[in-house]
């Protein structure tokens, strides 16, 4: 598309754009230099609160193992939320209009919720009820928070990737004698999950991110890991940018997982694959 | 209530398999009873000073007295299984018998005595405040008056400065102190208010060393006691090594070692404390 | 019995001002994505300019500014932003805060909102904007003449979205000294610990009437304003 909006730049619309780069790249620079001096003043740029994340100890003892908790609660809760939202999915899609009513109010609820809210109320109650070791409860309600959000995400996904594939899967399914319920198990379900894959990686970014909501209710994930490191050595606002820049690689290296698995699976459904969770789906009425 | 919570709790016990599966090292794993002669001591491992993690060891005052007690108990120090006991699990973990031990900043209260039990005191700490290294001008709560105060998310030590000491006073909210000595050091907040050995733990790390200060006029007592489960018959001994350790002087050495190099002295009118009868 | 508990559960809820809460939380999101919204829009606009030091920024600051969890952003905003580089956005501790976490909340929004615009863009058939250039008009002409305006009708659903995942990320806000929804409900909870379930459910309760709303009109109002192909 942007490239039907302008034409290649001429001669003087390339000087101009020169003159525009090296006025931004100055503003850019200026602010930068700003923000630089400000931090050596208060002393933050001192090598010695920044050295501590080149020595191993660092890593072994708090990074790592923080990203492993980071990555261990989104795992966890990538699979969980799958087979919750496959559940309310095909509810949604079933016959029965009661079914397909509870399943709906489940997932707007869900859906509605902040994440945060969810794993305050079950690291307290979970904490409260006792039925599970105490040193447990914080992954717990981490799983069940981002369980709940993600798979009502999910859910959407499965019943508007149905809803997305062409009328002549069912109608061809159908022809060759299969029953409403064989033709959604083996025909459309199958293709909607393929076509849900690049949308389920990109939900592990959001997953992956929220994970950080633990900090909240002691989950020794990436962050609080960081900020324990940070504690201790009294550097909490280098040990805060460094888990942002671990962050962002690996969400950056997942977005591009996304839609690489967008072009790669187009061939494999009839459906659309797309890197993004579909729009809000109250329904209205359209499916 | 307790139906209404069935199904998430089913869900959770699902999770749990699942988590059982890819994670086998959580060190707070209770499942080791066969080693029948080790003890496992809940401690804080966020407070430096006090209890901290640091990689694979543990330091602080909290450390260092529940390694002196568990000896005199019988428990040498590579018996010592460390679990961490953040504030709100504590009684659980107490009652649940995930730790036989809890040495965490644990003030011994009468809510808190109906559901477990306190050894100690061995340390009375108070609320006090946390300035900078240069700054005269405050001295107590009352000196807040107009001025910017910097404590933890839900505390309810902010509320009572607020309450009843400077109710002009500006509050920051952090989700730990650590973010409030930063906002202290760079001049934005003027003071941090916790307990006072707490505030020392932090004023002594090095890279706060000279900046900051406690300033060493506590407001309240706060009765740091060794938490135990309701029936366990371990509390004379525990208060007979806690007596011992402060009559060989071990007491104000270890005290002195973590949490003394920014100058801090313990309230010496109330420390170092008697235990008390055990109920 | 049964009445016993609703007697403890209005006890509970006695001197505490939910819906004060809940107005934060409002408020935060009202300025918030207005302000998101603005930052947005600069942004789809830079990533689709001629010039290729803008296009090359306003992707380098989506890749940025999406990935990194909001809680970091919002501490930063309080730590870095204010508590470092004397950056003060109000009067008094409370108002500084509150525009702090405005802004934290908006420029992490504003990377998604770049985001919907752009599938917005894409909605947009390329005849329109190769007509709009036929005609004489310049890059700024056709893109804020003809392709943002239909654009705009594309990107209703995506940027309700936005909206949704704005009014539950205020909750983040309590990272940055914001006393808001998920705050008091933590103190209550602290506080009343026999009425967790009905504590919690009164809350999240309070998100869905806020968000179902939102996301009806937004579905109904994509609709309408659809541009018939």
């Amino acid at each position: 598309m942007s490239q039907v909006l302008f034409d290649a730049p001429g001669p003087r619309a390339r000087r101009r754009m020169v003159w525009v780069n090296i006025l931004a790249t100055v503003v850019v620079v200026a602010i930068g230099v700003w923000v630089l001096v400000k931090l050596g003043e208060k002393g933050q740029l001192d090598a010695d609160l920044w050295t501590p994340f080149l020595h191993a100890d660092a890593w072994v003892d708090y990074l790592l193992p923080g990203l492993r908790s980071t990555l261990e609660a989104a795992g966890i809760s990538i699979v969980t939320s799958a087979i919750f939202g496959l559940v309310l999915g095909l509810g949604r899609l079933s016959r029965s209009r009661t079914v397909r009513a509870v399943s709906g109010v489940i997932v707007e609820f869900f859906r509605a919720v902040p994440v945060l809210l969810m794993m305050i109320f079950f690291y307290m109650g979970l904490l409260q009820l006792k039925i599970v070791d105490a040193s447990d409860v914080p992954l717990l309600a981490v799983v069940l928070g981002l369980t709940f959000y993600n798979g009502s995400v999910f859910a959407e996904l499965v019943r508007s990737g149905v809803h997305n594939l062409p009328r002549g899967q069912r109608e061809a399914a159908l022809a060759v004698g299969l029953r409403r319920g064989q033709s959604l198990r083996s025909v459309e379900v199958p293709q909607a999950l393929i076509a849900m894959l690049p949308a389920i990686a990109s939900q592990l970014v959001v997953i992956l991110k929220d994970t950080a909501l633990g900090y909240i209710i002691t989950y020794p994930d990436l962050l609080n890991s960081a900020r324990l490191l940070g504690t201790g050595q009294g550097n909490i606002l280098q040990a805060l940018v460094v888990a942002a820049a671990i962050f962002i690689v690996i969400n950056y290296a997942l977005t591009r997982l996304a839609s690489f698995l967008a072009t790669r699976l187009g061939s494999r459904t009839a459906g659309e694959t797309r890197a993004a969770p579909p729009p809000m789906a109250i329904d209205t009425g359209k499916g | 209530m307790r139906r209404g919570l069935l199904a998430p709790a089913l869900l959770a016990s699902a999770a749990l398999a699942l988590a059982g599966c890819s994670s086998d090292d959580d060190s707070g794993d209770d499942s080791s009873s066969g080693s029948g002669d080790s003890i496992k001591i809940g401690i804080k491992f966020d407070q430096p000073g006090l209890g901290y993690k640091d990689g694979d060891t543990y330091t602080g005052f909290d450390v260092d007295v529940a390694t002196y007690v568990a000896g005199k108990l019988g428990y040498d120090a590579d018996k010592i299984e460390w679990v961490q006991a953040p504030s709100a699990n504590r009684e659980n973990m107490l009652s649940g018998g995930q730790v036989d031990m809890i040495f965490a900043t644990y003030s011994i209260t009468d809510d808190r005595k109906k559901v477990v039990s306190f050894a100690g005191p061995y340390f009375v700490a108070g609320q006090d405040l946390l300035v900078a290294a240069d700054d005269t001008s405050i001295t107590g709560p009352e000196d807040l008056e107009g001025k910017n105060l910097c404590s933890v998310t839900g505390s309810t030590s902010a509320q009572r400065i607020k309450d009843d000491y400077a109710s002009g006073t500006q509050l920051l909210e952090q989700p730990g102190y650590a973010e409030c000595v930063t906002a202290l050091t760079a001049g934005q907040v003027d003071a941090v208010t916790t307990d006072d050995i707490i505030l020392a733990g932090l004023a002594a790390l090095p890279a706060n060393e000279g900046k900051v200060k406690v300033v060493g006029n506590p407001f309240s007592e706060e009765n740091y006691g060794v938490g135990i489960p309701k029936d366990s018959d371990k509390c004379e001994d525990i208060n007979t090594a806690i007596q011992a350790m402060v009559d060989d002087g071990t007491w104000q050495k270890l005290l002195d070692k973590n949490v003394g190099a920014s100058g801090y002295k313990a309230n010496e009118k109330l420390n170092p404390p008697k235990p008390a009868a055990c109920a | 019995m049964q009445q016993g508990y609703l007697d403890d559960v209005r006890e509970a809820f006695t001197g505490y001002d939910v819906l004060g809460a809940f107005w934060v939380n409002i408020q935060l999101t009202i300025y918030a994505g207005i302000l998101a919204l603005v930052i947005g829009t600069v942004l789809a606009l830079m990533r689709i300019s001629p010039v290729p030091s803008l296009r090359w920024a306003g992707t380098t600051y989506v890749t940025l500014l999406r990935n990194t969890p909001l809680t970091i952003i919002i501490v930063g905003c309080v730590l870095g932003l204010w508590g470092q580089l004397g950056v003060t956005l109000g009067d008094g501790f409370q108002q500084n805060f509150f525009r702090l976490a405005v802004l934290g909340l908006a420029v992490y929004h504003a990377a998604f909102v770049c985001e919907a615009l752009r599938s917005g863009v894409n909605t947009v058939p390329t005849g329109q904007a190769e007509a709009a250039r036929a005609i004489g008009l310049n890059f700024g002409q056709t893109a804020g003449l003809v392709v943002l305006p239909q654009a705009f009708r594309g990107a209703v659903a995506p940027l309700g979205n936005v909206l949704i995942a704005l009014v539950k990320n205020s909750t983040v806000a309590a990272a940055g000294s914001v006393a808001e929804a998920s705050v008091l409900m933590r103190e209550m909870i602290e506080n009343r610990p026999d009425v967790i379930l009905a504590i919690f459910v009164v809350f999240a309760l309070g998100f869905v009437i806020i968000v179902v709303p939102i996301g009806l009109a937004t579905t109904s109002l994509s609709r309408r304003l659809a541009v018939a192909r």
